[in-house]
C-alpha cells in the first residue's frame, strides 16, 4: 500500500487537490473523490477499454487548447482540471443534446432506464434544439435480442463487447461519419449473422439500441416493470459463470453477467438466454407412478407432454413409499450389489454428497457413478496416476500470464464459451495459441498453429512432440530431476517416435511438429487445456498421460501461467466427483478399498461400508443385462441418451425390476421408470457448485418450484428415511458442513464463507485467505512427492473405418445445447437457434455422396442407424462426420462404440466407423433447382 | 431448397425440430469459387492484416466492385472476421461494396469532384447531367477534392482524370475506355543525379555526415511541416530519435485538404527530390521501414513512385530502409496523421487520442516519424544549399519558401512557389495574373476547407503559420481559394460543411453529429446563429481531431465577416 501511496499523482480537480493512483484516469480519480462526470461510451466494467469517443465526459485542463475526455486522459502532477466549469459543462451538455436529438422519445424509449436517460436527467435535459436524422429500421430477426438502431449513439461499447471482451468478432462499426452504423458481419440482420448470442452487447449498450427481446414490447418499447434480482451461478458448463437473475412474477425475464472470478460479467447464449426451460409445459409437477399395464420396452416412446399413456399421478407419500420399498426389496432379496445409483453433475455438491452417501450406506454398495465417467474419467485416471490429483493445476484465467497456450481436443468456443473468451483475448494480446483437433473450430482463426490431425492419432502426435523435446534436449533437466520420476523409461520409450515417423500416422508434417514442440518447451510459461477430444477414446488415459508428460518434462506446471487443465464439462462435475459420486472412491478421492480410509468413513457416517469398488456407468448397464443389477435410483442423469450404444443402455433400463428417476422432465431415461419424482431446477434451489477452476460457488434460488416439485436434497432424505436411515438434515448448509468435515480439500471453506464471498477456490490455507489457484509448485500429492511420467504407446481406435463403414463418426456438443438436451431443447431461444438434429460434413464429402445441405440422410454404424439432415461444415475433415448427441429424435449415441478405455472406463465417443446414405432422392429438389 | 419431408416417422423429442436457417454454420459462408478467385488474386502475397486495404484494391480493380462473396472469401483467406473486412471496406469511398450480386452491377465508376473550386466551376451541373448521359453501366458519384483545383471542374473516369471536364469529355473517356492514368513528364533518376541528386543521401550512407548536424541544419533552416501543422522538422526528428527503436517512418502523401495540390505537383514533377528527402529523414531517425501513404486520387503519382522507387532500389540508394508504398482509398481523414497510421495498419482511419503522440507510439505501437511530401522535398535542397538559403526567403516576417496552391477566381491558378508570409493580395497580383475578368475580389480561403474564410479587406495579412489564428483562421496546407463577388459565402460555407460531414470519420459525437446537424441548420434560409455558435464552440472544444475542431471555421467566418450574405 505504501508503494502505491508513494506514486500517487497530485492534481487539482475543480479547485480541490486530489490524488490519482498510477494508471488511473481523471474520470476514475474524480469518481473516487465523489465527483461524478457524465459518461456514455465509457463503462467502468471489467474488460472494457476506455475509448473516449462520445465526448460526454469532457473536462478543461488549464493550459490546453481544447478540452479532454476524462475517461481516457490520465492526470499529470500539478494538472489543473475542471469538470464543472462553464466550458466543460457546456460541452458535456451539448454533446448530450446532440445525441438526444435523434433518440426516440422517452415515452417510447427501448430502455427508459438506460444510462443515456440517467445522464440526461442528471443534466436536466429531455429534448433537443437540433433537427433529427432519418432513422434506421428495427431488426427483430434474432429470437433473443432486439436491434433498434434509432437509439444508437455510435459509442461502440457493443463493438468492444463483441470484439474485445467476448472476441466473437461479429459486430463492427461500418460506413463513415454520420452514416457510421453498427453492423453484424456484412450489415446482415442479427439473426442471420455469425452472432453467437452471448448477449454481451445487450449488457453493454447504454441506450437500449440493443435489448433483450424479453424486456421490450412488440413495438420495441421498454417494459418498466420492477424486477427482483438474485445472484447465483450458471447451471450449464464447467466455467461457472456468476450471474444475476432478473425476475418478475416468479419468472426469469433476463439474466445479467456478474463479476465472478471465472467470467467477469461475461455469459454465453445458454447462461443468458437459456432459462425458460424451468417453465416449460413438460415440467413435472407431481410424482408419477407407472401404470400397471404400461409395459417397459427399449423402444417405448412416451410423449413428455403426455406421460399419462404410461403413468398416473401419485401423492408424494405413495411415490416415496413405492420408490423406497422397491429398492429395499431388491437390496434385501438380492443383496446390496443388485442396486446402483447415478447421481448428477448438474446438481449441487450437497446433493451429490447426500446421494453417494445414500447409495453407500442406504443401499450398501459402491455402485454409484455419474457422467464424469463419460467425460473426463480417463483424464482423472491419468492425473491421479501422474500427479496425485484429478483437478486442474491452474485456472483457465491463468492464460493471462501464459506465453504459449495449447488447446487440444476441445472446442471451447462452443463448449466453454466464456473460457474461450480468455483464450481469444490472450491470442489477441499476442500470445501463442496452438490448437490441436481433428475438427476445425472457431478458435483456429486466432491460433498461431492449427494442427488438424487425423482422428485417433493423438498419442502419435503427442509422442512426436515428446520425442523432439527430449532428443533436442529442450526439457527442463533441473525440474525433471527434482520433481519427476520414470524419466529414463519415457526417454527410452519415446526414441522411435520421431516427427518423421509419426507424421504419416498423425497427418501433421514433421516440421510443424518440431516447431510446436520447440515453441511449447521453450516458452517461459505454457499451459495445456484439453477436452473430451482427448479423453473420450479407448486410449483416452494414454492421451492424457502424454499431455502430463509434456508439462512435467518441460517444468510447465506449478508456476503462474503454466499448468494442466482438463476443461470440465458440467457445471458441477468437479464438485460431484469431489463429493464422491465415483464408485472407486469416497469423497475427496479416498479409495474405498483402503481399510484405513474406510474405517474413517465408517466412523464418520456410523455405518459399515462396502469394501469393494463399485461398477461404473457402462459396467452397470452390462450388469443389468447380466441380471446382476436389478434396481436403480437415477437423479438428474439421462443414460438413455448419454450412454454409448444407447440402444443397449435402453434395453438395460427397460430390463430393470425397479427404477426410480428424479428429474425435471420425463426424460428419455424416465420412460423406463417405475416411479418418477419431480425435482427442483437450479434457479429454484440453494447449494454450492465447484467449477473447472476449483472454485466453490454459491447458487441461490430466484423462483419458486412449480406445482408439487420438491428440493432434491429433501427427496434423497425422504428415500433415505424410508430405507432405514435416521437422517434429518435441515438443508444444504448443514449438509455442506458435514461434507466439509470429511473432505480435507474443503478445509477453511465454510458454507457461510461461500455465502459471503460467492466464490472460494480450494485448496485454501486459512479462513481469511484466498484459495490457491496454482498448485503443486513444491511437490505433488503423490507418495513420492514427484510427478510420474508414464509412457504411452500408439493404439488404434477400437473400430477403424473399412469398406462397409468408410467414415469416422465423431460426436460432441453444440453451443446452444447442453448434454442430452433435456433443459436446453426446452429453452425457447436455444431451441429457436438450433431446433433440429444435423450431421456435419464438408463440401467435398457432401458432393461425393450427392447430398445437398438440408437433405435427409441416414447414418449407420454397427450399433444402429439414425436419420437426420446433412449440414455443410468445412471444419470437418475429409473422411469424417460430426453429430451432436443432444437430439432425442436422432440420438447420436445409437451409433457410438461402447468400447472402454481400460483405465478410465470411458467409452470411445469420439471415434467409430460409420456410413452415410441419402434417405431419398428428391425429384422436387432437382426440379426447383433447375 | 425445397422443404423436403422426412420420409420416416419422427421420434418424440423436446425441441421444436424445425430449422428455418440454412444447413451450414452461422452467417455468410464464402463460396468455393470466390475463395479460389481470392487465392488466385492474392497469390503469394502475405496474408497480413495491415495489407487488407491493398487487397481490397486488388479486388476492386479486378472486378470493378467488391462483391459480398469475394469479401467473405477474403476474410476467410486472411483469417479475419467478416465484420473486420466489411467495416474497413465501407469506410473508404473508393470501395464499391455490392451485397446483392443478383442485380446488374456497374463496373465503372465516374467520380465528379464537388469540392469548392470545382463547384464554383460547374460540378453540380455535371453531376446532374452525367447519369443520363453515361447510362446504367456506369456509377456516377460525387467525390471530394482530387487535387487538381487549378483545372476545375475535374472528374475521374476509372483512374483517368479529366481536367476542365465537360459531359462530352467525360463521355468520350468512358466510351473510349480511357480509364488508366496518364503518366506525367517527370524528372527521372538519371536527370536528378546529373544535377547532384542523391549526393547528400550518399554522404549519409557513407557516414560522412552526422545525424546531429542534419538535425541542426533543419532547426536552423526553420523548415516546418508543410502538411498543415507547421511543426518544426528538426524538433520532430529529435523527438522521434528520443524514443527507443525499432522506429518507423510514414510519409503523409494523403493531400486531401480541398484546394491543395502542391504535393501532387512535386510527386509528378520531381519525385526523386522528394524520395531523397525521405531517405535522408529515414536515415536520421533510423527507421526500419518507411510507409508512403499516397491518396488514391493520385494514380499517376502512384505509377511514378512505383517505377522510381524500384529504380532507386536497384541503384542501391535505400539499403538502410524498406519502402512500402501504400494506397489510400478515398478518405480525407487519413490525412490526419494518426488516422493515416491506422489506415497503414489496414484499419478504418480513425484518429487516435493524444497523448501519446505518434513520435512515441505510432505504427504498430512503434515510434514513428511522420512527414509531409513537400517538407521532405525541401530537405535535399536545404542541405545542399545550406540553411541560410532557405531561411532568407520570406516576406512580411515569414521564413522560407512555400508552395501555395491557388485556385478559384484568378486568371492563372496553380502551384505558386512564393516567399513564406506573402499576402493574398500579393499572390493574386504578382503570381496569378490578377482576378478573372468580371470578378472582384471578395474573400478567400487561406488554408483550404478548414482554414476559415477571410474577407478581401483582410487581404494584406501574411499567409504564414501563427499569423491568422487571431482572426479565427489559419494557413494550414497553404491552399488558397480566391472568391469573388459572384460567390455567396453562405453557399461556400455550406459546401465546406458538407465536405466535413462527408469526410468525418464518425468516431466522436461533436464531429459526427455536429457536422450533420450543422449542414441541416445551414440549409435553412435563416440561420439559427446562436445555436450554430454554441455548436461550433463545442465542436472546437470537444472533437477528437482537427477535422471536427476546424469544421466550424467557415460558418463562423461567414457570421463574422460576411453578414450581408446571410440576409
Amino acid at each position: 500500500m505504501n508503494a502505491v501511496a508513494h506514486e500517487t499523482i497530485k492534481f487539482t480537480l475543480n479547485g480541490q487537490e486530489v490524488e490519482a493512483y498510477p494508471g488511473e484516469t481523471i474520470w476514475q480519480a474524480a469518481k473516487r473523490h465523489q465527483s461524478e462526470i457524465p459518461h456514455l461510451c465509457y463503462a467502468p466494467e471489467p474488460g472494457y477499454r476506455a475509448d473516449g469517443n462520445c465526448r460526454a465526459c469532457m473536462v478543461e485542463i488549464e493550459g490546453e487548447r481544447v478540452l479532454a475526455a476524462s475517461c481516457i486522459r490520465k492526470p499529470a502532477p500539478g494538472m489543473k482540471v475542471h469538470s464543472q466549469n462553464e466550458r466543460a459543462q457546456a460541452a458535456q451538455k451539448l454533446v448530450m443534446e446532440l445525441l438526444l436529438a435523434d433518440q426516440p422519445a422517452r415515452e417510447v424509449a427501448h430502455d427508459p432506464n438506460s444510462k443515456l436517460w440517467h445522464w440526461a436527467d442528471y443534466q436536466a435535459l429531455d429534448s433537443s434544439r437540433f433537427p433529427k436524422r432519418s432513422q434506421p429500421a428495427p431488426d427483430a430477426s434474432h429470437p433473443a435480442m432486439r436491434v433498434n438502431l434509432d437509439a444508437c449513439i455510435q459509442c461502440n461499447l457493443c463493438v468492444r463487447a463483441c470484439r474485445e471482451v467476448q472476441v466473437n468478432d461479429v459486430i463492427g462499426m461500418a460506413y463513415r461519419g454520420h452514416n457510421a452504423k453498427i453492423v453484424f458481419d456484412f450489415d446482415d440482420p442479427m439473426g442471420e449473422s455469425t452472432c453467437v448470442a452471448c448477449g454481451e452487447c445487450v449488457q453493454a449498450c447504454p441506450t437500449g439500441a440493443l435489448m433483450e427481446a424479453n424486456l421490450v414490447d412488440e413495438h420495441g418499447v421498454g417494459k418498466t416493470d420492477p424486477l427482483t434480482e438474485t445472484n447465483s451461478i450458471c447451471p450449464y458448463c464447467g466455467v461457472g459463470c456468476q450471474l444475476t437473475y432478473q425476475v418478475k412474477d416468479n419468472e426469469i425475464v433476463a439474466v445479467q453477467g456478474r463479476n465472478g472470478p471465472s467470467n467477469e460479467q461475461r455469459l454465453c447464449v445458454k447462461g443468458r438466454f437459456g432459462f425458460d426451460y424451468v417453465k416449460h409445459p413438460h415440467r413435472l409437477t407431481t410424482p408419477l407412478i407407472r401404470k400397471d399395464d404400461a409395459p417397459k420396452d427399449a423402444n417405448t416412446d412416451i410423449d413428455p407432454a403426455n406421460p399419462w399413456t404410461h403413468f398416473r399421478t401419485a401423492s408424494w407419500e405413495e411415490a416415496l413409499e413405492r420408490a423406497a420399498s422397491g429398492l429395499a426389496q431388491i437390496r434385501d432379496t438380492s443383496g446390496p450389489d443388485a442396486l446402483a445409483g447415478f447421481g448428477s453433475a448438474k446438481g449441487s455438491n450437497e446433493e451429490a454428497y447426500l446421494f453417494q452417501k445414500l447409495v453407500r450406506i442406504g443401499f450398501g454398495t459402491n455402485n454409484v457413478d455419474h457422467c464424469t465417467r463419460l467425460c473426463h474419467a480417463s483424464s482423472v485416471a491419468a492425473l491421479m496416476e501422474g500427479i496425485g490429483s484429478g483437478a486442474v493445476t491452474a485456472p483457465f484465467m491463468a492464460v493471462e500470464e501464459s506465453d504459449v497456450i495449447i488447446v487440444i481436443g476441445a472446442n471451447p468456443t462452443e463448449t466453454h464459451p466464456v473460457a474461450a473468451t480468455y483464450f481469444k483475448q490472450a491470442a489477441k494480446a499476442g500470445k501463442t495459441l496452438i490448437v490441436m483437433d481433428p475438427r476445425g473450430q472457431a478458435l483456429q482463426r486466432h491460433a498461431t498453429h492449427m494442427l488438424q490431425f487425423k482422428p485417433g492419432a493423438d498419442v502419435a502426435m503427442l509422442n512426436a512432440l515428446l520425442n523432439v523435446i527430449i532428443t533436442d534436449e529442450l526439457y527442463d533437466k533441473q525440474y525433471v530431476a527434482a520433481m519427476t520420476e520414470n524419466f529414463e523409461a519415457l526417454k527410452t520409450h519415446i526414441k522411435d517416435f520421431t516427427p518423421e515417423a509419426m507424421s504419416e500416422v498423425c497427418g501433421i508434417d514433421a516440421q510443424t511438429l518440431r516447431t510446436v514442440a520447440h515453441t511449447y518447451a521453450r516458452a517461459e510459461k505454457a499451459i495445456i487445456f484439453w477436452g473430451m477430444g482427448v479423453s473420450q477414446h479407448t486410449h483416452g488415459t494414454d492421451n492424457a498421460r502424454c499431455l502430463i508428460a509434456l508439462a512435467l518434462i518441460t517444468g510447465q506446471t506449478g508456476r503462474p501461467g503454466t499448468g494442466l487443465h482438463p476443461l470440465r464439462g458440467q457445471n458441477n462435475v468437479q464438485g460431484a466427483s469431489d463429493a464422491g459420486l465415483i464408485p472407486m472412491v469416497f469423497p475427496d478421492y479416498q479409495a474405498v478399498d483402503d481399510a484405513n480410509i474406510r474405517q474413517r468413513f465408517e466412523d464418520a457416517w456410523g455405518a459399515s461400508l462396502d469394501p469393494k469398488r463399485g461398477l461404473t456407468v457402462v459396467e452397470i448397464m452390462d450388469a443389468i443385462h447380466a441380471g446382476e443389477v436389478r434396481g436403480m435410483y437415477i437423479m438428474g442423469e439421462n443414460p438413455a441418451m448419454s450412454d454409448p450404444d444407447v440402444q443397449h443402455a435402453r434395453e438395460a433400463l427397460a430390463k430393470l425390476d425397479h427404477l426410480v428417476v428424479q428429474d425435471l422432465f420425463l426424460t428419455e431415461t424416465a420412460r423406463y421408470a417405475d416411479v418418477v419424482l419431480p425435482a427442483s431446477a437450479w434457479p429454484e434451489k440453494s447449494g454450492t457448485v465447484t467449477n473447472t477452476n476449483r472454485q466453490v460457488q454459491m447458487g441461490r434460488p430466484a423462483i419458486k418450484m412449480p406445482g408439487d416439485a420438491r428440493q432434491d436434497w429433501w427427496i434423497i432424505q425422504q428415500l433415505a428415511q424410508r430405507l432405514g436411515l435416521p437422517w434429518n438434515y435441515s438443508g444444504p448448509a448443514e449438509i455442506f458442513t458435514e461434507m466439509a468435515s470429511v473432505m480435507p480439500s474443503l478445509n477453511n471453506i465454510s458454507w457461510e464463507r461461500v455465502e459471503r464471498e460467492n466464490s472460494v477456490t480450494y485448496p485454501c490455507d486459512a479462513p481469511d485467505k484466498p484459495g490457491n489457484e496454482i498448485v503443486f509448485a513444491e511437490r505433488f500429492p503423490t507418495a513420492s512427492g514427484r510427478g510420474k511420467l508414464v509412457p504411452a504407446s500408439v493404439l488404434p481406435p477400437a473400430e477403424l473405418p473399412d469398406a462397409e463403414f468408410p467414415l469416422v463418426l465423431t460426436t460432441g456438443r453444440a453451443l446452444e445445447h447442453w448434454h442430452t438436451g433435456a433443459m436446453t431443447r426446452r429453452a425457447s431461444v436455444l431451441d429457436a437457434i438450433e431446433p433440429e438434429p444435423v450431421a456435419s460434413l464438408n463440401a467435398r464429402q457432401l458432393e461425393q455422396f450427392g447430398i445437398q445441405p438440408g437433405d435427409p440422410i441416414r447414418v449407420v454404424t454397427r450399433r444402429g442407424a439414425i436419420e437426420l439432415k446433412a449440414k455443410l461444415d468445412n471444419a470437418i475433415q475429409d473422411g469424417m462426420l460430426f453429430i451432436p448427441f443432444c437430439y432425442a429424435e436422432a440420438a447420436a449415441n445409437m451409433l457410438t462404440n461402447p468400447q472402454l478405455d481400460p483405465f478410465g472406463k470411458i467409452p470411445e465417443f469420439k471415434f467409430c466407423a460409420a456410413r452415410v446414405e441419402p434417405v431419398a432422392r428428391h425429384a422436387e429438389t432437382t426440379a426447383s433447382g433447375a | 431448397m425445397s422443404e423436403a419431408t422426412f420420409p420416416t416417422q419422427r421420434r418424440l423429442h423436446p425441441g421444436s425440430g424445425r430449422r428455418r436457417k440454412q444447413y451450414q454454420p452461422k452467417g455468410r459462408q464464402a463460396s468455393q469459387q470466390a475463395l479460389s478467385d481470392v487465392q488466385a488474386l492474392l497469390g503469394e502475397r502475405p496474408r497480413r492484416r495491415d495489407l487488407l486495404i491493398e487487397y481490397l484494391h486488388l479486388l476492386q480493380d479486378k472486378y470493378g466492385y467488391l462483391g459480398a462473396d469475394h469479401l467473405a472469401a477474403l476474410a476467410q483467406e486472411m483469417r479475419l472476421a467478416l465484420t473486420e473486412v466489411y467495416e474497413v471496406a465501407t469506410f473508404y469511398a473508393h470501395f464499391d461494396v455490392v451485397l446483392d450480386e443478383s442485380q446488374p452491377i456497374e463496373t465503372l465508376t465516374v467520380r465528379v469532384c464537388d469540392s469548392l473550386s470545382c463547384e464554383l466551376n460547374g460540378a453540380r451541373e455535371l453531376l446532374e447531367q452525367l447519369p443520363a448521359a453515361l447510362g446504367d453501366k456506369v456509377r456516377v458519384l460525387r467525390a471530394p477534392c482530387m487535387g487538381r483545383c487549378d483545372m476545375a471542374p475535374v472528374a475521374e473516369v476509372g483512374h483517368r482524370h479529366v481536367d476542365h471536364a465537360s459531359v462530352a469529355s467525360i463521355s468520350d473517356a468512358v466510351t473510349n475506355k480511357h480509364i488508366h492514368p496518364v503518366l506525367p513528364a517527370y524528372q527521372a533518376l538519371d536527370a536528378y543525379r546529373a544535377e547532384g541528386g542523391y549526393s547528400t543521401l550518399q554522404s549519409c550512407l557513407d557516414n560522412t555526415t552526422q545525424r546531429d548536424d542534419l538535425i541542426q541544419t533543419m532547426l536552423d533552416s526553420s523548415l516546418r511541416g508543410l502538411g498543415g501543422a507547421g511543426f518544426p522538422t528538426g524538433k520532430k526528428w529529435q523527438f522521434v530519435r528520443g524514443y527507443r527503436g525499432p522506429r518507423l517512418m510514414a510519409v503523409n502523401a494523403d493531400e486531401g485538404e480541398p484546394g491543395t495540390f502542391k504535393d501532387r505537383f512535386y510527386l509528378e514533377q520531381k519525385p526523386h527530390q522528394f524520395l531523397e528527402g525521405m531517405l535522408i529523414a529515414a536515415w536520421v531517425v533510423e527507421a526500419e521501414t518507411v510507409y508512403i501513404y499516397l491518396r488514391d486520387e493520385y494514380p499517376a503519382a502512384r505509377e511514378v513512385l512505383l517505377r522510381e522507387i524500384e529504380q532507386l532500389q536497384q541503384a542501391g540508394l535505400s539499403p538502410h530502409v524498406n519502402i512500402e508504398l501504400r494506397r489510400g482509398a478515398g478518405a480525407y481523414i487519413c490525412g490526419e496523421e494518426s488516422a493515416m497510421l491506422e489506415s497503414i495498419e489496414g484499419k478504418r482511419g480513425l484518429p487516435r487520442h493524444r497523448p501519446p503522440y505518434v513520435a512515441e507510439i505510432g505504427i504498430f505501437g512503434r515510434p514513428t516519424l511522420v512527414q509531409n511530401v513537400e517538407t521532405l522535398f525541401w530537405i535535399p535542397d536545404i542541405i545542399r544549399r545550406g540553411h541560410e538559403w532557405f531561411v532568407q526567403q520570406g516576406r512580411n516576417g515569414g521564413k522560407g519558401l512555400r508552395s501555395y496552391s491557388v485556385s478559384g477566381r484568378v486568371k492563372e491558378p496553380g502551384v505558386k512557389l512564393a516567399p513564406a508570409g506573402i499576402t493574398v493580395q500579393e499572390l493574386i497580383d504578382e503570381y496569378c495574373g490578377g482576378m478573372l475578368a468580371g470578378h472582384h475580389f471578395k474573400g478567400y480561403l487561406p488554408g483550404g476547407a478548414s482554414g476559415g474564410i477571410l474577407p478581401a479587406s483582410m487581404g494584406n495579412l501574411p499567409l504564414e503559420f501563427g499569423q491568422l489564428e487571431k482572426h479565427g483562421s489559419f494557413v494550414g496546407s497553404h491552399a488558397v481559394v480566391i472568391l469573388s463577388d459572384h460567390d455567396n459565402m453562405k453557399d461556400v460555407a455550406l459546401n465546406l460543411m458538407r465536405f466535413f460531414e462527408d469526410e468525418s470519420c464518425g468516431q466522436c459525437t461533436p464531429c459526427r453529429v455536429g457536422t450533420e446537424k450543422a449542414v441541416k441548420l445551414m440549409q435553412t434560409e435563416h440561420w439559427d446563429v446562436p445555436l450554430l455558435q454554441e455548436l461550433s464552440q463545442v465542436m472546437r472544444d470537444a472533437s477528437i481531431c482537427g477535422l471536427g475542431q476546424a469544421a466550424p471555421n467557415p460558418l463562423l467566418s461567414v457570421i463574422k465577416y460576411f453578414p450581408e450574405d446571410m440576409a
